[in-house]
């Protein structure tokens, strides 16, 4: 005769949990299934028909897309005005990822060490807050600060200042007519843009440094700035490159930014705006496209071979 | 016998809480030296003191003479095992040991020979290429004090290092840390809340309570006289006699204290209540009331052991009773 502890059959849903309490496998695959889907189909599948479109071509006189494997367009990137586009956009995301690095770190340090209680719903809120309005918002009263007749502007004649301005704006490149359709100006807002980014993962990081291995690295006769070299910033790296990888691969696709602040240089999403509307070139706007996904590939790869992912 | 540490009048207060209050304290060159207390009494906070990461809000610490006011933790020549070991992370072993090392400029091959050496030391040869997060909890508290001694320091300072560990481990690392103290010769600084510890260890022990020292002392001292009747009971769980008891007893108005393995069951004596008895493995507990004082017996294997709600007559002998002085 076969006993059961099973006392009591009831009903549908009591008997599902049971069976997927006795078969977690099953548990997870309907978990996953509904996202898996997602991701594979509409998430992946669409950024493979773009990869796809970038291994066309267009034909110069006709501008129909052919619909052949070539490696033209690729090489099309190369041509000085596209490549200057490529270096420029760059050069644009590395500073804005430093610059963020720089001033993000201090500002997470204080708040994952020093803000307690009230200081660190300051912190957070100070640091959210810009999240909360809309990204055009900023952009445009960006504008409006760094405009000839800006409060910056202003503030720089106030001080008696204005010749500096005037000497840093006639430097080529990042210079111009004001700070407004200057490199410098869309600098300075994509760094005020993209700052959150960097400063929560690094705080995050720097969290879940215990203060006793700080004091370690003190008592075994580290002075601060070499604790700092040797322990916190290694053990905050992970939240730095995370950081970053917000920052550069943000700055890497904007097309907004630029366009509103900043000189008539263009950027890769500028181009790839430029290429997939007006020109209609498909497949240059998605050899542009995949630019960006290469070079976080590459700063990624350098990055796990630098060690910045052996303190996870 | 030189003095390795110095406590002249220390006081860490924190607004109102007096974490230590006006500490006085001398602790010899080469001596294993514990501070012993509940949680909250301070003898954290004063190996703090000792190592630099706290700073006194009033008095003078020395070490080895040198006035330590103003000297940053890592300009001391001390070196601190930590309680969660505190071991980097992203290090591998050796070069956990090796960081003191590396940090005072030791040549790269040199510091990795000193670190091999220490972890052979401890028992860890082999073990350098392992990250922290590989060894188990009695491995990291070796590689702990490897880090901490391959600095060759004129004192270690352990903040609770076996609190981590299970009870067969911590026997076996209170044994290899005597052991090592001995053939090194440098002064220990030992913080515990195991009584157990502290005396098996030791060569003197300060009892802390309430920021202050109440008494300080060889551990057989500390064990069968006892000043206050915080130290019979915190130390070893002594019966505390209060001074009316005691009064009736030796007609003398101060607390005493009875060891519990001292009290017995005999012809004449004290008639008390049997309230509850435990077997512990080697012994049995009896805990009774004599009038309104609790007493707690040890009763060895083998003997005929009293039944709860039974009265019994228990006795000592006349020098088992430790009387202290008046409060």
């Amino acid at each position: 005769m076969s006993s059961s502890v099973d006392t009591q059959a009831r009903g549908f849903l009591t008997s599902l949990s049971d069976t997927l309490w006795r078969k977690p496998g099953l548990l997870v695959f309907l978990l996953i299934l509904p996202p898996a889907l997602w991701l594979g189909i509409i998430y992946l599948g669409s950024l493979f028909a773009l990869l796809a479109q970038s291994f066309f071509s267009i034909d110069e006189f006709t501008g129909i897309i052919q619909y052949e494997l070539t490696f033209k367009t690729y090489a099309e990137l190369f041509r000085p005005s596209n490549f200057d586009i490529i270096i420029r956009t760059v050069v644009m995301s590395a500073a804005v990822t430093i610059a963020a690095a720089i001033i993000g770190f201090p500002v997470a340090y204080y708040a994952a060490r020093y803000a307690r209680g009230k200081w660190k719903a300051l912190f957070y809120l100070g640091v959210m807050m810009p999240l909360w309005s809309s990204y055009l918002v900023k952009v445009y009263s960006w504008k409006l600060i760094l405009a000839k007749e800006g409060i910056l502007n202003w503030l720089f004649e106030t001080l008696h200042l204005g010749w500096l301005l005037n000497a840093y704006l006639s430097i080529p490149i990042i210079g111009g007519n004001s700070l407004s359709v200057s490199a410098t100006g869309t600098f300075l807002v994509f760094l005020y843009v993209w700052l959150p980014f960097m400063i929560l993962p690094v705080q995050a990081a720097l969290e879940r440094v215990p203060q006793s291995m700080l004091e370690a690295s003190g008592d075994l006769g580290a002075h601060p700035a070499q604790t700092f070299r040797h322990v916190l910033l290694p053990l905050a790296l992970p939240g730095v490159i995370a950081g970053s990888i917000f920052t550069f691969s943000l700055t890497l696709g904007d097309y907004i930014i630029p366009q509103i602040v900043g000189s008539s240089r263009r950027f890769i999403g500028q181009a790839v705006y430029a290429y997939q509307g007006t020109a209609g070139n498909i497949p240059l706007a998605a050899a542009f496209a995949v630019v960006p996904i290469l070079l976080m590939a590459v700063y990624l790869w350098i990055a796990k071979r630098q060690g910045a992912f052996d303190a996870l | 016998m030189t003095s390795a540490i110095g406590f002249s009048g220390v006081s860490r207060h924190y607004g109102d809480v007096k974490a230590v209050d006006n500490l006085n304290l001398d602790i010899a060159e080469g001596e294993f030296f514990a501070m012993l207390g509940p949680s909250g009494s301070g003898k954290t906070t004063s190996l703090r003191l000792i190592a630099g990461f706290e700073r006194p809000t009033a008095g003078e610490i020395r070490i080895f003479g040198q006035v330590a006011q103003g000297i940053p933790p890592y300009k001391r020549n001390v070196n601190t095992v930590f309680q969660d070991y505190a071991l980097f992370p992203h290090l591998n072993v050796r070069d956990n040991v090796a960081y003191g090392l590396m940090i005072a400029g030791t040549p790269k091959r040199q510091r990795q020979k000193s670190a091999d050496e220490a972890l052979g030391m401890v028992a860890l040869g082999g073990y350098g290429d392992r990250k922290p997060s590989e060894l188990s909890g009695g491995q990291r508290q070796r590689v702990a004090l490897a880090r901490a001694l391959v600095n060759k320091p004129k004192a270690l300072l352990l903040d609770e290092p076996l609190g981590a560990l299970d009870l067969k481990l911590r026997e076996q690392m209170q044994e290899e840390l005597k052991t090592l103290q001995r053939s090194l010769g440098i002064t220990f600084i030992f913080v515990t809340h195991d009584q157990g510890e502290a005396l098996s260890m030791a060569d003197r022990v300060a009892v802390f309570n309430n920021g202050q020292i109440v008494q300080i002392g060889a551990p057989e001292d500390i064990y069968y006289r006892p000043k206050t009747p915080f130290v019979a009971d915190f130390v070893g769980s002594s019966n505390v006699l209060p001074p009316e008891f005691m009064n009736g007893l030796v007609g003398k108005s101060s607390y005493g204290a009875v060891r519990p393995e001292a009290v017995r069951l005999a012809e004449q004596g004290q008639s008390a209540l049997v309230r509850s008895v435990s077997f512990l493995g080697a012994a049995t507990r009896v805990t009774m009331d004599i009038g309104n004082v609790p007493m707690t017996m040890l009763m060895p294997k083998g003997a005929a052991v009293p039944k709860a709600g039974e009265t019994v007559t228990v006795d000592w002998a006349a020098e088992d009773l430790h009387v202290m002085a008046p409060a």
